[in-house]
């Protein structure tokens, strides 16, 4: 039976230089000296170190767990000593820094004690076998590095279809296209598994046409499986979720939606064969395959690398950097980042470094006004109008912006691709998204700030009011019995006082003869008058 | 071990691209005029030539001076322009004094694309602009025309494109009524098959609709254009008139002359087109097309004009904001599942 194929809107055929990095089988990479490992690899939240400097480590021994739901653990890829457990370069866009645990390897590259469950994995509570895959730190391989143990777990959902992603389409990438042609027997064990903990109707497998050795090593592994490998016509982006799911099953996944709402679940191959690895060989997530290719090296090839290994030890394995390289990508010439340092290591997302010669990438050139020629629009994957969304994000509209679906765009980057004024489009929409992420914190923290001024103000309110009802009270118990006395007694004073003035009055004390005083008997007065005030301070200091 | 030397360039991503560029594009467009434009000189002789260098020359100085004057590098190489002489040159009639030629390219590059900030950022046709001020300034020059496939025309330039400037032009010789002024003051039909092949009097572009069409084409081959467009206006235009046609053959002209007389082809494949000034999206354009359509047939059979491309073009022009706006594509995941 041929099953029907569904199409994405848009799309783009980029040259796809894949055929230089298969020409020999997948090798394991040497053991470095020194592996790096980042505690985040993944979306989510950061590993939690569980080990300190000085520590011998064996060869798959957790060193860091998972900090939350959306975490991963992350384990020692060989035997050796922590030596240091700080903030090292990363795999990141911004070439940031973060946390790492530095292992000196030993060179035996001894393995902790392992082996897979007592009990087959049909025989298990699937919430076990799903903190068994969580425990193994495995998250999706295939470039986003979403923990895999919450991809499979439907959460009530019933998933009619799981779907094992081999499209691959990235250009210069095949690291799964290897692990397809070498280790499908391993895909399709993970798959399994997966299916089970699913408990999905169907699983299909998805390779693009441009791989039909993976095609037919998958075929040929499946053939007495219930498993239906399904071949589609190559397509960028077609290995991104959303598009692959439409094309399989003809459905979209809604807007901001996952998945699962569809009865849908999708995972890349490489995740599959981990997921093999952790349950029917107990071995957790240490390494990966990583495609080293492009003109900047000399022999482009798959190894299988130790996660932590430094970029620059396999760049020497595959003959060394080339003069002429101008950029070292993580990932593909679409999606991909640029990094500025080749000491950065691999991590679990890390499927592609290429390492492009100005011929390999398109350089920097000047930017053209929009002519609205509305290429971008006709190859979106997701049907937005690219061109509008980078006005508005140009003159900082953010609000118009999501009003054209801004956060629906999946950063495919077709639209740069056939832009003929150059335009780096997905620049824009990051930098929009940015910084409407940066408002709404803004406005979190904003709307926080006021609720707890609201709260102040309002226990300030109610605290004055306790306080003067308390005193009401007070005073209220204090005054009855001694109103009366009191006024008596003030009273009585008044009138005294009011008696002696008057008195004063009466009497009046005038000094008489002062007219025409000669200076003597001035001064005569004044020496009185100053005795007499001395005395009276001096008594009433006394 | 290698040791690298060099400073990795730090870039976003997309990493590569399909190396299209807006020069490109627009000699892609020249190509496809190119045709038309020898066919016209061919017809023409010497007067379209005249007029077509000094329209996209006019043009092109304009763009050049005038971004010099407001201390900006001159956008003249990127092209646009100078396919907007070209179009600007084609829509006018041979034999019109060059002094016209040039003050309407002034008009047409000045007001018509600078003005609204260049490349990109016009709201109409920057030639349709310049014609249009032609029209309402000299309407009597922009209605005489020099007859086609005259015998000496490859020697002979006529005295009216040498008038000076704000002198009424003397015409030598002076051709028919175009098939469309035919069509309107006399009721005389031009027989289709000649119009569709151009060897009638027009203006210096719309004479022969075969090779427009040809030069349109290669453009959709190319995906340069959006078919939605010339196919929303021919769709209109043939839709509308067949009715009108139908109620009153006697009045109302028959759609094959329609659609190959006048501005119409080359308005349809190479104006309306224009991507800055037209809708995004295909659906956008389409209904923008059958605007079009729907104005010229409506100026064409009930207006004081013989010709009504020009005007449904700088009408539909301004109306592709809103059409964008109302004809948003529904993106991925937002329908019903």
């Amino acid at each position: 039976m041929i099953r029907q194929l569904f199409r994405f809107k848009g799309g783009i055929h980029p040259p796809q230089h894949k055929d230089r990095s298969t020409r020999s089988p997948i090798q394991a990479a040497w053991l470095p000296k020194q592996l790096i490992l980042p505690l985040h690899q993944h979306i989510g939240e950061s590993g939690e170190p569980i080990v300190a400097v000085g520590d011998h480590v064996l060869k798959g021994q957790k060193i860091a767990r998972a900090s939350g739901y959306v975490s991963a653990s992350v384990h020692a890829s060989s035997s050796g000593t922590i030596t240091a457990i700080e903030e090292l370069p990363i795999p990141h866009p911004s070439g940031l820094s973060a946390s790492c645990i530095v292992i000196d390897t030993d060179g035996e590259d001894r393995w902790i004690e392992h082996g897979p469950e007592d009990i087959p994995y049909t025989e298990m509570d699937v919430s076990h076998l799903r903190n068994l895959i969580r425990t193994s730190g495995i998250v999706g391989l295939g470039g986003a590095g979403f923990p895999s143990s919450i991809k499979l777990n439907p959460a009530g959902s019933k998933i009619d279809t799981l779907i094992l992603n081999g499209v691959e389409c990235e250009p210069y990438i095949t690291c799964d296209d290897m692990l397809m042609r070498e280790r499908p027997e391993n895909i399709i064990a993970g798959a399994k598994i997966m299916r089970h903990a699913l408990n999905a109707r169907q699983c299909l497998i998805a390779i693009e046409d441009n791989k039909p050795e993976a095609y037919t090593a998958m075929i040929e592994a499946c053939k007495d499986e219930d498993i239906e490998v399904v071949q589609v016509p190559t397509l960028y982006p077609q290995g991104s979720e959303k598009q692959l799911i439409k094309v399989l099953t003809g459905k979209e996944c809604p807007s901001n939606g996952l998945p699962f709402q569809i009865g849908i679940v999708v995972h890349n191959v490489g995740t599959a064969a981990a997921v093999h690895n952790a349950i029917n060989l107990g071995e957790p997530l240490i390494s990966r395959i990583v495609t080293v290719t492009g003109d900047g090296v000399a022999e482009p090839c798959n190894l299988e690398v130790l996660l932590g290994t430094p970029m620059q030890a396999l760049l020497d394995q595959c003959g060394g950097l080339n003069s002429d390289v101008d950029r070292i990508i993580m990932g593909g010439p679409m999606m991909g980042f640029a990094m500025h340092s080749t000491e950065i290591p691999v991590i679990k997302t890390t499927n592609c470094i290429l390492a492009a010669t100005e011929s390999n990438v398109t350089a920097p050139s000047d930017v053209m006004p929009c002519i609205r020629c509305g290429a971008c629009a006709d190859v979106c994957p997701v049907d937005l109008l690219p061109q509008q969304l980078q006005w508005y994000a140009r003159s900082k509209e953010f609000e118009r912006a999501q009003e054209h679906n801004l956060f629906d765009c999946i950063e495919c980057g077709c639209c740069a691709y056939v832009c003929p004024s150059n335009i780096p489009l997905v620049h824009y929409y990051r930098y929009a998204k940015t910084e409407i992420w940066a408002q709404e914190r803004e406005k979190e923290k904003a709307d926080i700030a006021r609720q707890r001024h609201e709260f102040r103000q309002s226990r300030i309110e109610r605290e004055k009011a306790e306080k003067a009802a308390r005193l009401a009270k007070k005073k209220a118990a204090v005054k009855k019995p001694a109103d009366g006395e009191k006024d008596d007694k003030q009273a009585a004073i008044q009138a005294a006082l009011d008696r002696a003035k008057a008195k004063k009055e009466a009497q009046g004390v005038e000094p008489k003869n002062i007219e025409n005083m000669t200076p003597a008997q001035q001064k005569q007065i004044d020496d009185a008058n100053a005795r007499r005030q001395q005395t009276d301070t001096s008594e009433q200091e006394s | 071990m290698s040791v690298l030397k060099k400073t990795l360039q730090i870039t976003t991503s997309p990493h590569m691209s399909n190396k299209a560029s807006v020069d490109k594009i627009m000699l892609q467009v020249a190509l496809a005029l190119l045709p038309t434009l020898l066919f016209a000189v061919y017809v023409f002789g010497l007067v379209a030539l005249v007029t077509i260098v000094a329209g996209s020359v006019t043009c092109l100085l304009t763009e050049h001076l005038l971004c010099r004057v407001n201390g900006k590098t001159s956008s003249i190489n990127d092209g646009s322009v100078l396919i907007t002489g070209l179009i600007y040159s084609l829509t006018l009639p041979p034999g019109l004094p060059l002094w016209m030629v040039c003050l309407g390219a002034v008009i047409a590059v000045a007001l018509g694309k600078l003005m609204f900030g260049g490349l990109g950022c016009n709201l109409f046709n920057p030639a349709l602009v310049g014609r249009a001020f032609l029209q309402a300034a000299f309407p009597s020059a922009m209605t005489t025309w020099y007859p086609a496939m005259s015998v000496d025309r490859f020697t002979h330039l006529p005295s009216s494109s040498l008038a000076f400037p704000f002198t009424t032009p003397s015409y030598d010789v002076v051709s028919g009524a175009t098939p469309l002024a035919a069509m309107k003051f006399e009721h005389l039909l031009t027989d289709s098959g000649s119009l569709f092949l151009g060897l009638s009097s027009g203006s210096i572009g719309e004479t022969s609709s075969l090779l427009i069409l040809a030069g349109g084409l290669y453009l959709i081959a190319r995906r340069r254009m959006r078919w939605q467009i010339p196919a929303g206006i021919f769709g209109a235009v043939i839709l509308l008139s067949a009715i009108t046609h139908n109620i009153a053959p006697e009045v109302y002209p028959p759609p094959t002359f329609m659609l190959f007389s006048g501005g119409l082809m080359l308005g349809a494949m190479f104006m309306a087109t224009d991507p800055v000034a037209s809708p995004i999206t295909p659906r956008g354009g389409f209904v923008y097309g059958v605007l079009i359509g729907a104005m010229v047939v409506v100026i064409r059979l009930w207006g004081g004009m013989p010709e009504g491309v020009m005007y449904a073009i700088l009408f539909a022009n301004a109306a592709s904001p809103y059409i964008d706006r109302w004809l948003q594509p529904q993106p991925y995941g937002h329908g019903k599942t």
